[in-house]
């Protein structure tokens, strides 16, 4: 399994690192047109083909990758921030501040999550720029999907708050303000970074999901969701397989997601 | 037992509140909410504008536009719907049934892959078996719900079995790990000491004792089976609700998505609640 572990975490700083230095080591934008060349078999020039629009796929892909990268970590920090301000002071504060914590919680876990996300990201406007339209996406990725993170912080900040150090400190008459900064902060941190990256593949399978539904990333810009929407020819896909290389690479990057963390710590949503 | 079930008609109640207060909020913060194309014809008199602008002014404060939202839906008035041009209520009656019928064999399906799987890898605890399992359960849940949906669209499958495969990872870990720990404790140990059957250790001993903690998660596994059945119906060409919210997502029928966004919730709440109301009616087995 560590075996494994390393194996995972080798594939997701190779696939991050390619992406980024996408621009350096490729010679064409992911909105370059080669017209002369639509829908082309994988060549020299073009790694992985074009696609109907001719733009050269394997460019589309590593660039599609590093905004799904970039931002499903913003959405995670976003819902981890979310979860350790209402989990954590809920937890801290307890009684009737766990009890409005713990509601609000259960409430937001049984809204339907993509309903609200697809209502939500029907409200842009038409012509909101595409770097807009990505952010704000990502943004309520990140705004809806706290509620399970927050659970955890909440029960950990529970059994922090009965501690004996905490009731200790306590009992010397250190402020509940220090308390919380120097005692329950800093215990609480390992909790927030492993929800944090929980939250990862989570938003990345979420942007996947709007994006092949058209209401995720817009053109021109690439995501893996906007570039599987390709597969809905898929028809044409048995002898074309090359066209799988974006989903191939979001269940290679989700899957090395998924091993990196504790196995009683996998999550859905 | 009574207060149990008023606490939970509160939880749907609060529950279907919220989320038709947030889907309001954001209907009435979306751009173009101010403006009335009927406003803009000139058949119109200077005082039917004026009233038409008065009748909208109403929705101007976000908390008086909730509770007049609130209070039409509790009379059952849904509105029209832009995109379809026909009465909401109408069209929920009309595509409601079809996503009810294909969630629940997608369960049905999802959840008998999950005990036949989860009951053979705890009772065999065969190694290989075991890992097959675990990697298979990995692997459907690093997929993207509608990446399936495209695959079963090329096979022509079932989209119930679509809904199925994204409903077997979620409950087949909890239930894996619930049964083996279960196969573990000294009352299971000392069955099987005493050379009882594995069919009778099955049924008498282990299935009594996972039988309340999954059916908790068989209420959870609706709400995943109705979130998965957007993206398997909008693919699969199905006329249900799922299809219906991405086609109003896509045209802007926000009174349309509010009352399925109220509707959606109702459900999940609703079966997460009978699953916790079960769950206390049963008798306790002792482990």
């Amino acid at each position: 399994m560590r075996t494994l572990r390393y194996v995972a975490m080798v594939i997701l700083v190779v696939v991050a690192a390619v992406s980024i230095g996408a621009p350096l080591i490729l010679s064409a934008s992911y909105e370059t047109q080669f017209r002369d060349a639509p829908n082309s078999r994988p060549s020299h020039e073009h790694w992985l083909g074009t696609d109907a629009l001719g733009r050269d796929r394997f460019s589309r892909v590593l660039h599609g990758t590093r905004i799904s990268l970039l931002l499903a970590p913003m959405a995670a920090s976003i819902a981890t921030a979310f979860a350790a301000f209402i989990g954590g002071v809920g937890g801290y504060l307890g009684k009737g501040w766990e009890r409005v914590a713990t509601t609000t919680i259960d409430l937001v876990l049984s809204l339907p999550w993509i309903f609200l996300l697809i209502t939500a990201r029907a409200l842009l406007p038409l012509n909101a720029s595409p770097t807009i339209t990505i952010g704000t996406t990502f943004f309520l990725l990140g705004a809806l999907g706290w509620a399970a993170s927050a659970r955890v912080v909440c029960a950990h900040a529970v059994d922090l708050r009965n501690n004996d150090f905490v009731l200790q400190a306590r009992a010397l008459g250190v402020p509940e303000w220090r308390i919380a900064i120097r005692h329950v902060v800093p215990n609480i941190q390992p909790i927030l970074v492993a929800q944090f990256w929980i939250s990862v593949p989570i938003f990345i399978l979420a942007e996947a999901n709007l994006g092949i539904l058209g209401l995720g990333v817009p053109e021109p810009m690439p995501s893996w969701g906007s570039l599987l929407r390709e597969l809905e020819d898929l028809a044409l896909v048995p002898g074309e397989l090359w066209k799988l290389a974006a989903l191939g690479l979001l269940v290679l990057v989700v899957s090395s997601f998924q091993l990196l963390m504790p196995r009683s710590e996998v999550r859905t949503r | 037992m009574r207060r149990k079930l008023f606490y939970h008609l509160m939880k749907i109640f609060l529950t279907a509140l919220l989320g038709t207060v947030i889907a309001a909020v954001l209907v009435r913060l979306a751009p173009g909410f101010d403006s009335d194309a009927q406003q803009l014809d000139p058949r119109l008199s200077h005082e039917s504008v004026e009233a038409l602008r008065l009748r909208r002014a109403v929705n101007g404060n976000i908390m008086k536009f909730c509770i007049y939202y609130l209070a039409a839906s509790a009379r059952g008035e849904f509105g029209k719907s832009l995109t379809f041009n026909r009465d909401v209520r109408e069209l929920i009656a009309e595509r409601l049934p079809v996503t009810v019928r294909i969630v629940i064999s997608g369960l049905a399906v999802g959840w008998f892959f999950t005990v036949m799987v989860a009951l053979s890898a705890a009772a065999l605890r065969f190694g290989v078996y075991d890992a097959i399992a675990g990697i298979v359960a990995g692997a459907l849940l690093c997929i993207p719900t509608a990446a399936l949906g495209l695959f079963f669209m090329m096979w022509r499958a079932p989209a119930s079995v679509a809904i199925a495969l994204v409903v077997f990872p979620h409950t087949f870990r909890y239930a894996r790990e619930l049964l083996v720990s279960k196969y573990e404790t000294p009352h299971v140990m000392t069955a099987r000491a005493k050379g009882l059957g594995p069919l009778r250790v099955l049924v008498f001993h282990v299935l009594p004792v996972c039988a309340v903690p999954l059916v908790a998660v068989a209420g959870a596994s609706v709400t995943i089976a109705l979130g998965a059945a957007v993206p398997v119906e909008v693919l699969c060409g199905i006329p249900g609700i799922g299809q219906l919210a991405w086609q109003a997502a896509l045209a802007r029928d926000l009174s349309l998505l509010v009352t399925l966004t109220m509707l959606v919730t109702i459900l999940t709440v609703g079966a997460n609640s009978a699953a916790d109301l079960l769950n206390s009616s049963q008798p306790r087995a002792t482990a």
